[in-house]
């Protein structure tokens, strides 16, 4: 009995089986497992380059490389003077993918769009709670209190409805958790009782289809011959889930693997002296900053900031921390970002001088608190050594630092409350590219007690980020960005630590490849050599 | 199995001298036990003496030598004879002052199981009855988790930190010196001297710690030094996965956990620390292996 | 026998629901909002935050919440993880084989060379080889094992570039995995090299893993020797003219496996924690590995239900070792 199925099992495996040889394959090395596959769900970067980005397309999408928009699928739009409609023209003849629980039988339409936005907006319906999901993007970029309605007006037109204005939606749209999912999939699976199906087993428009997922291992995808775009030039695309990054590095020496990302700071010296690989480098969409509780004494003193600030030597950080990957921050927007203010001048490195302020403040001798991240991000890749640094430069102006962390989650959430006792480290990558993603989010009075680490509402600051938001072109809204990035300047709520330098390297089979300015990692548009 | 006569137990001290010669004539039979026993005190003094004999503080970081190869290395100077970590700091130091860690937290871990353990398995195997069937069933439960795990738990809910790994580890380890004693305690219970003495009034406790204990000192002697190079092992473990003492503690299982990263640019940062901790538990584990073998030639195990 | 078996599955009962209290508990009492870590440095409303922890049901009395995950557990639901949402029996039932592959390749690794090794030890105690596989065994028996780890890949992957750095095949071979056991699968497959690829991704791990059982069977081996062949027995026996080897095939090593098997069985625990390390260093996509990740994203229900089913895998092991030991000694089964 077990002979004959081990045969049977045998006879159809290499039924089954076809050389990797024969197709172009395109090996990523990516540093952790998806949360899963739909995007909307999610925040993790990992999860949009393994879903939102190869499998899945938007009504407008990111140009490649860019921060602009550009038509996914929608071919056009228009936006009503008030800033409050906002009409789609839906792209024709799109095809969805199949895959052996599901065949479309129709094009990509409106009723597409309906579903994708009505699954994260109406509560009531039942889609809503299937998977137990939480649409954290939906609800954190304020989509339920945004959008009043969506309405189909004929298969291939759509008009959102907003209640008030809103400068950067279409950049939203263009956000992963905007991604469009099949409507006739959706509805035959919740027919046949498996609705999760869809979720666990995704099925887009997007580049590539989705083949097969093994949690912690590998998922793999193949080019999707219809894609409206033109089918890619690589056949496979397979992500290799390498959570250790110098085992990432490891396989992408021996190449195992051809694309890898967030290699060790330390080890990329070495990778661009090799001559078997490329080396990408951009300046990411973050920033890290040590954020003051501004409610509380004697850090409510704008003085007692600016003179930390300047005992800072942030060349040290980016030296011992991002080991060279990163720049000195002198704004709390990132260098790549439109509105970014060149003309600020950063608080200079001057222990001597800041012990001086600290005096004249009557805060000398101080002890206090540095908070430090007990997990890598790009914007801070060793939270633990940048404050052991900044507890060695404090304690030259007679500053005495007790470092403190916790779990990740417990630090998020104590970081946030408003009687939080010391400074905190910590940062943020843009999602759409849009200064007010920064600005308000971070630092708008709305967002005290949340998002806003340094507790900091400044009437001055915040009217200008307010007025910014609702400008309808891009000339206006930079100007008042400008001004509030002085103001941010001068009152120094935070210590503007870095932005990572992102690096990727890759062999030198790889070509087409282009780095995204918002962090994600895309493959369309990418071809390798034999 | 007994060490001592308990017969003799009160007796003169010339028995004891002898017996404590007898002990240490085995046990220095054994080269490998005398060699651990000469590194474990190697150790000691240089983990009290670690101000003094270290070159550089532990924690001063040198901005100027970053990932400074050790001497012998091309670029290596005899300033940082082990090399330093990716801050600038002297391996060797953080080595010397890491041994302070290590060996207070299998100090400390073993104290506190110990007591518990032997106060614990006493209760248990003396008194019977439920408290017995209570004490050992937790026991049950903690021993169905593989240990690492647990303690991962565990410290994830105190907080990740020396101390709380130190209280964890010491939950891990507690029912085996739970298991030994109440064992011991129950084979020496109803035995005629023990009734002897029962009959002629003495109270439990005294029973219990004149006359019972002694007699199950030699297992417990071996468990303690096996939970010793354990305890060691389990918290390097935890600081290696970030559970245990946190950074910059120069603690070596932490060092490592900081090393990783650099682990094909700078091998002495990895090396070294892993190194400390693999003969740490070496030596324990030779000392181990001689005292048993002294304490019990019917223990031995091989 | 089957008294014997009921009492030691009777004794099982309270130890069980000792681990389900434990599991739950531990979890409850962990600091870190789960439902805050999800929404990361963007934060929550209050209002979304109290929503979603109604969803999760962690707003109800504890021991509401501890009836119902108990219910649940005697129904096989061990709830659904919060971060992927896939409930935690198929996550764990997707990676254990990956475990279960490592840790008896480390055994049978480990038994392999750990049995001959005391075997011959013990026949020429001694020697200079008995010194060296004792010396070596506790060598290996003191080895910090992810360290031990982290050197191999140095030497192995990083100098020598002679195997593979993580993960469990090379990517380029792709096929159903029907047993989940890559060195099965891979030859089922029929893709060439497949086989010759799981087996150098293999080879390191399993090396670590099995290090501490093959120091432990080396050093148990060689003692239950040297015992058995003190016995009156085999002393009769060589007495007799019996060729040595035969002495030490027959008898004494058939006496001496008794101990051993035991010691081998009740390496379980320790394999398994042994995984949680090795797995990590290596990127093995198995259950050691999931739960770590699973304390550092404070996934509940993950953490929970992954505590419970290794302490029933390692409780239905020793049960099965007991009773295995208690078939071979049948005094054992009349011990109290």
């Amino acid at each position: 009995m077990l002979l004959r199925t081990l045969a049977s099992a045998l006879a159809l495996t290499t039924c089954l089986a076809f050389t990797a040889a024969e197709a172009k394959t395109l090996v990523y090395c990516s540093e952790a497992s998806p949360e899963g596959f739909n995007p909307s769900f999610f925040t993790g970067g990992q999860t949009f380059d393994a879903s939102a980005k190869p499998i899945y397309n938007r009504l407008v999408e990111f140009e490649r490389g860019t921060t602009n928009v550009v038509p996914g699928l929608a071919e056009s739009w228009e936006v009503s003077d008030d800033g409050l409609e906002y009409v789609f023209k839906l792209r024709q003849g799109v095809k969805f993918h199949a895959s052996d629980k599901f065949t479309p039988s129709r094009d990509f339409n409106a009723d597409d769009v309906l579903f994708s936005f009505n699954r994260q907006l109406k509560k009531d319906e039942p889609w809503y709670k299937v998977s137990a999901p939480t649409y954290e993007y939906f609800d954190g970029m304020s989509m339920p209190d945004l959008i009043k309605n969506i309405e189909k007006v004929d298969d291939y037109t759509v008009k959102f409805t907003l209640t008030r204005p809103e400068a950067p939606m279409i950049a939203n749209l263009a956000m992963d958790f905007a991604s469009i999912m099949s409507a006739e999939y959706a509805d035959q699976m919740m027919k046949a009782g498996t609705p999760e199906v869809i979720d666990n087993e995704p099925v887009g428009t997007g580049p590539f289809r989705f083949v097969a997922y093994q949690k912690d291992a590998v998922i793999r995808y193949e080019a999707f011959a219809d894609y409206f775009g033109g089918k890619q030039a690589i056949d496979q695309l397979v992500f290799a889930i390498t959570p250790d990054a110098s085992v990432r590095l490891q396989k992408l020496k021996a190449g195992e693997c051809h694309v890898m990302a967030y290699p060790n700071p330390a080890d990329i010296g070495g990778l661009m002296n090799d001559d078997t690989l490329q080396v990408m480098q951009q300046e990411g969409l973050n920033v890290g900053y040590l954020a003051y509780n501004t409610m509380v004494a004697p850090f409510d003193n704008p003085k007692v900031r600016k003179a930390l600030n300047m005992a800072i030597n942030k060349e040290a950080i980016i030296e011992s921390v991002f080991q060279g990957t990163g720049s000195p921050a002198k704004n709390p927007i990132p260098p790549t970002m439109w509105s970014y203010n060149e003309a600020v001048t950063d608080d200079p490195y001057d222990p001597e001088s800041a012990k001086k302020m600290l005096e004249e403040a009557g805060a000398a001798g101080l002890k206090m608190k540095v908070w430090a991240m007990p997990v890598a991000r790009p914007y801070n890749p060793n939270a633990r050594r940048m404050a052991e640094l900044i507890q060695e430069d404090f304690k030259k102006i007679g500053v005495e630092v007790e470092i403190v962390s916790f779990e990740w989650g417990e630090y998020l959430k104590r970081s946030s409350e408003k009687e939080r006792d010391g400074a905190v480290l910590l940062g943020w990558t843009g999602d759409n590219g849009d200064p007010d993603n920064f600005l308000a989010v971070l630092l708008g009075c709305d967002a005290v007690g949340g998002a806003n680490r340094a507790q900091w509402c400044d009437k001055e600051f915040n009217d200008l980020i307010q007025k910014a938001k609702s400008l309808p072109t891009q000339a206006e809204r930079t100007a008042l960005y400008e001004q509030a990035q002085l103001r941010f300047k001068d009152q120094a709520p935070w210590a503007t630590i870095a932005h990572s330098l992102v690096t990727i390297p890759m062999s030198k089979k790889v070509s087409g490849y282009k780095m995204d300015p918002l962090g994600s990692h895309r493959f369309d548009g990418v071809d390798i050599a034999e | 199995m007994a060490v001592t006569d308990p017969a003799a137990g009160g007796g003169t001290m010339n028995p004891r001298l002898e017996m404590l010669g007898a002990f240490w004539a085995s046990f220095s039979e054994n080269k490998g036990a005398v060699a651990g026993l000469v590194f474990m005190v190697v150790l000691v003094l240089v983990a009290i003496f670690a101000p003094l004999v270290a070159p550089h503080a532990p924690d001063v970081q040198n901005r100027d030598a970053l990932l400074v190869p050790p001497f012998w290395e091309a670029g290596g100077s005899l300033t940082y004879i082990l090399g330093t970590d990716a801050v600038g700091r002297d391996m060797l130091s953080r080595l010397i002052f890491g041994a302070r860690y290590s060996l207070f937290i299998g100090l400390f871990v073993v104290t506190l199981a110990l007591a518990a353990g032997v106060t614990l398995g006493t209760l248990s195997g003396y008194l019977g009855g439920w408290v017995d069937t209570v004490v050992m069933r937790v026991m049950d439960v903690v021993l169905a988790f593989p240990g690492l795990l647990l303690a991962l738990v565990l410290v994830a809910i105190l907080g990740p930190g020396l101390m709380n790994a130190m209280i964890a580890i010491t939950l891990v380890l507690l029912p085996h010196f739970v298991r030994l004693t109440r064992a011991s305690v129950m084979t020496e219970r109803d035995k005629d001297y023990v009734v002897a003495v029962r009959t002629a009034g003495a109270g439990p406790i005294r029973l219990m710690v004149k006359t019972v204990l002694p007699n199950c000192l030699a297992p417990l002697i071996v468990q303690t030094t096996l939970s010793f190079s354990n305890a060691i092992l389990e918290a390097a473990a935890l600081g290696f996965l970030g559970m245990g003492a946190q950074p910059p503690t120069p603690e070596w299982g932490t060092m490592l956990a900081e090393a990783r990263e650099f682990i094909l640019r700078a091998w002495w940062v990895v090396t070294f620390p892993g190194l400390a901790i693999l003969l740490t538990v070496l030596a324990i584990n030779l000392v181990g292996d001689g005292l048993r073998d002294a304490l019990d030639p019917k223990l031995k195990r091989g | 026998m089957i008294p014997f078996l009921a009492k030691r599955i009777g004794l099982l009962i309270p130890t069980f629901l000792g681990v389900t209290v434990v599991a739950f508990l531990f979890i409850r009492l962990l600091p870190g909002d789960p439902v805050l870590l999800l929404a990361g440095e963007r934060g929550l409303s209050p209002e979304r935050y109290a929503e979603l922890m109604a969803q999760f049901g962690f707003d109800r009395p504890l021991w509401q919440q501890y009836l119902e995950y108990l219910t649940g557990v005697l129904h096989g639901d061990l709830g659904n993880s919060i971060v992927t949402k896939q409930p935690v029996l198929s996550e764990f039932a997707a990676l254990f084989p990956a475990t279960l592959e490592l840790s008896i390749t480390a055994m049978i690794f480990a038994v392999v060379l750990g049995l001959p090794a005391g075997v011959i030890a013990a026949v020429r105690r001694g020697s200079v080889f008995d010194h060296t596989v004792m010396s070596t065994a506790l060598v290996g028996y003191s080895m910090p094992i992810f360290w031990w780890g982290l050197l191999l890949i140095i030497v192995f992957s990083g100098w020598l570039g002679w195997t593979p750095v993580s993960g469990r095949i090379s990517l380029l071979y792709y096929f159903p995995t029907p047993t989940g056991f890559m060195l099965i699968d891979s030859l089922l497959s029929g893709q060439k090299g497949a086989f010759g690829s799981a087996v150098s991704h293999l080879i390191l791990p399993a090396i670590v893993l099995g290090t501490i059982p093959l120091a432990v069977i080396a050093r148990q081996t060689r003692s239950a020797m040297l015992e058995v062949l003190g016995e009156d027995y085999v002393r009769t026996a060589r007495a007799k003219g019996l060729a040595p080897g035969r002495v030490v095939g027959l008898h004494a090593l058939r006496n001496a496996l008794i101990p051993v098997i035991t010691t081998i069985g009740l390496q379980a625990g320790l394999l398994l924690a042994g995984a949680i390390l090795t797995e990590t260093i290596f990127s093995w996509p198995g259950v050691g590995k999931w739960l770590v990740d699973s304390i550092f994203r404070r996934d509940y229900q993950v953490v929970q239900g992954g505590l419970l089913l290794i302490a029933g895998i390692v409780m239905i092991v020793n049960l099965a070792v007991d009773v295995a030991y208690g078939l071979v000694n049948p005094r054992i089964r009349h011990r109290r």
